[in-house]
């Protein structure tokens, strides 16, 4: 028995999703350099992740909006609309330079709004978010209409096309800041347990003292503000906006939070995990580029490991069952495979 | 006098009432901006275009009704559009009658792995469904290989279904697409309210625990509520082959964006247990002939579409929110009294069914 709960102890990290995790991404890793000698270079790597960096920006802060029992459909039209408002200012003669942060102004009012709905009214998150979703996406295309609008400064390209520090583009640093504030904010602040115990039980989190209205508010507002950002440099990379940038990123930044195992009942849930499901997503789409897989199989390929990563307690109980009570470490490891 | 029209109608009776007021103000607030505007043609198209929403969102409505969602609608009618129309071209002489049915069939499967996915793993639906609405598109588009479906390899009788009248009244041609979709309505209407079959979506909905109580087998019906999505999905495809003719892969894209947007302004409670299918075709009605009479409203561009839909809708919810707040605290006075069942007194969303059955 004591040799068995040490073996229990040991695996225990391992057993955890982020364990999980880490390990379907040393795999990943490993076939995808059998299959190709460019995979593992700095270049590659830096470059998948320039593919789709607004996306993970994104879901990092949609990471805490679950956590908290809430979800937010209108990101991608929030980043839609910034772009096209920085475009549109842009065309109307305001330097670039003063657009941004009028863009991001903007971002941090249209989270403002949904937060209203939201906290103060009591409208479910789902419901709000998805009208907001087609209302944002229609003020982007008013915006716009059906142009597209290009020849920003070079200076505001070049931020989102050049490397920034070393070989690393802007929007990557902001990334990896991102993660790692997040991360602090999260897992050390109150204000990270607020959000966890909001997303666990609201009534009990109310009744406890917490103020659930500003918490919601706070996530929501920040939640606008990043999409805003991410939309941003989205234009920058793209050195373009038309009405339909980020059309439908909502679902890939959802299930790229969902995967990592954020549940979405609220409540659990952490940094780490959506980062390495990040790098998991990244590295199997670039993995299936390589091997000439489209990008709609690619997408349904991680809709079954969405599907089979919510099924994994069922699978887990099914096979405790199976096997009896008597499941050590390395059973338990051999399930995660 | 609200406390007397509170007690004579529930709650629903009531925010169809006004949902229908509300439609019949816009056509008319429309017909003095637009030229022409009120005319036949306008009831052709709004009608037939309403006939495949509203199939969707009844859809939605009885998935929604067990506390449940169905996101992976507008990939099941692209799918059923697309392997109906192959089939078609391949057997042009398969009788008329078996077609729809078919349609119906195909849309079943895609709808029971959901509902087995849902009710046999208790996976959340919103997961499910998000995963299912990318996994039926990728099988669409690797067995399509990207060809389309194109009119000229489909059956005469097929493409010139969605232009037959069933019959006419007073100028108005009415499509049989139309009737199909009122009769769906209609028979599922009396199939929620008067059956104990349908009964069950409510019971689950409203208080998973206590239908168990009650012995009604959740997995079953959650699993039903997801086969009839499915179905009505596949049922709309048939309709959008033969409306549309040409099926690329990327056909029913968003529409289940329309089918949920159609269900929460019907009045349906997205945390299950309540509302109506007659809200649900309402709320699919106001939500195309808004989309159908921006597009022709010359005072604001067309590019306003959208921002307004969106708007309307978050503003529809509200209303409701606020008003079914109001009228469940002047409700719940006399129940606090009595205390017959402490969950009415605790309930906190006015639309119990337990209330509207009176």
């Amino acid at each position: 028995m004591e040799a068995q709960s040490n073996i229990q102890r040991l695996f225990k990290p391992l057993i955890s999703w982020e364990g999980f995790l880490l390990f379907a991404l040393i795999l990943l890793f490993i076939g995808n350099s059998i299959s190709s000698p460019f995979f593992l270079t700095v270049n590659n790597q830096i470059n998948l992740f320039q593919l789709s960096i607004e996306k993970v920006i994104v879901a990092v802060i949609m990471t805490l909006v679950i956590i908290n029992a809430e979800i937010d459909l209108s990101v991608a039209s929030i980043m839609g609309l910034s772009a096209c408002a920085f475009g549109w200012l842009f065309q109307m003669g305001v330097p670039a330079a003063a657009a941004v942060p009028m863009v991001l102004v903007l971002g941090a009012i249209l989270g403002g709004f949904n937060a209203f709905w939201i906290a103060w009214v009591g409208i479910p998150s789902l419901v709000v978010t998805l009208a907001t979703m087609i209302a944002f996406r229609g003020m982007a295309r008013v915006l716009v209409e059906d142009r597209g609008i290009t020849d920003f400064p070079d200076w505001f390209d070049g931020l989102g096309q050049n490397p920034f520090v070393g070989p690393f583009p802007l929007a990557m640093i902001v990334f990896f800041l991102l993660v790692a504030i997040f991360y602090v904010i999260l897992q050390k602040s109150t204000f990270g347990r607020q959000v966890y115990f909001v997303g666990s039980n609201r009534e009990v989190a109310e009744f406890s003292g917490v103020n659930v209205r500003r918490v919601k508010a706070t996530i929501f507002i920040a939640s606008g503000l990043i999409s805003s950002l991410a939309g941003l440099l989205f234009a920058a990379r793209v050195g373009a906006v038309r009405g339909d940038v980020a059309l439908g990123f909502e679902l890939d930044i959802i299930t790229i939070v969902l995967l990592g195992g954020v549940s979405i009942f609220g409540g659990t849930g952490t940094m780490i995990g959506t980062l390495l499901s990040i790098l998991i997503v990244l590295n199997l789409r670039n993995g299936m580029a390589l091997s000439n897989i489209t990008g709609h199989i690619q997408t349904g390929v991680l809709g079954v490991l969405l599907i089979l990563s919510v099924m994994v307690p069922t699978i887990k109980q099914f096979l405790t069952k199976l096997f009896g009570a008597k499941i050590s470490g390395e059973q338990k490891e051999l399930k995660n495979e | 006098m609200l406390e007397s029209i509170n007690r004579k109608f529930g709650p629903n009776t009531l925010r169809v009432s006004i949902l229908v007021l509300v439609l019949v103000l816009m056509v008319l607030f429309f017909s003095t901006q637009i030229q022409n505007y009120l005319n036949p043609r306008l009831f052709v198209r709004i009608s037939t275009s309403v006939s495949i929403i509203a199939l969707i969102a009844v859809g939605q409505a009885v998935v929604v009704m067990t506390r449940n969602i169905d996101l992976s609608i507008g990939s099941i009618i692209g799918c059923t559009a697309y392997f109906l129309g192959g089939i078609m071209a391949l057997y042009p002489n398969i009788p008329a009658f078996l077609v729809m049915p078919l349609a119906m069939l195909i849309g079943a499967g895609f709808g029971m792995v959901n509902g087995l996915l849902v009710s046999r793993f208790k996976l959340p639906s919103i997961i499910v469904t998000l995963a299912t609405l990318a996994i039926f598109r990728s099988i669409l588009v690797q067995s399509s290989g990207g060809r389309s479906i194109t009119t000229a390899s489909l059956p005469v009788w097929l493409v010139d279904f969605a232009r037959t009248n069933a019959f006419e009244i007073a100028g108005f041609q009415i499509r049989w697409m139309v009737v199909i979709a009122v009769l769906v309505v209609v028979v599922m209407h009396i199939f929620l309210t008067r059956f104990r079959a349908g009964r069950q979506f409510y019971a689950v909905g409203s208080n998973p625990d206590a239908a168990e109580f009650a012995g009604i087998n959740m997995q079953k019906t959650v699993l039903q509520a997801f086969l009839i999505s499915g179905a009505l999905a596949g049922l709309a495809g048939f309709m959008y082959l033969s409306r549309f003719g040409n099926i690329t892969v990327v056909a029913g894209l968003g529409l289940e964006f329309k089918a949920v947007g159609a269900v929460v302004v019907g009045g349906i409670n997205i945390f299950g247990g309540s509302g109506s299918v007659i809200g649900a075709l309402v709320g699919a009605t106001l939500i195309d002939l808004l989309d159908n009479s921006l597009v022709r409203w010359e005072l604001v561009s067309e590019f306003w579409r959208d921002a307004i839909l969106g708007l309307l809708i978050l503003f529809a919810v509200a209303m409701d929110a606020i008003l079914m707040r109001r009228l469940n605290a002047r409700r719940k006075k006399p129940i606090d009294e009595k205390v017959q069942d402490p969950q009415d007194a605790i309930s906190t969303n006015g639309t119990t069914p337990k209330m509207e059955e009176k």
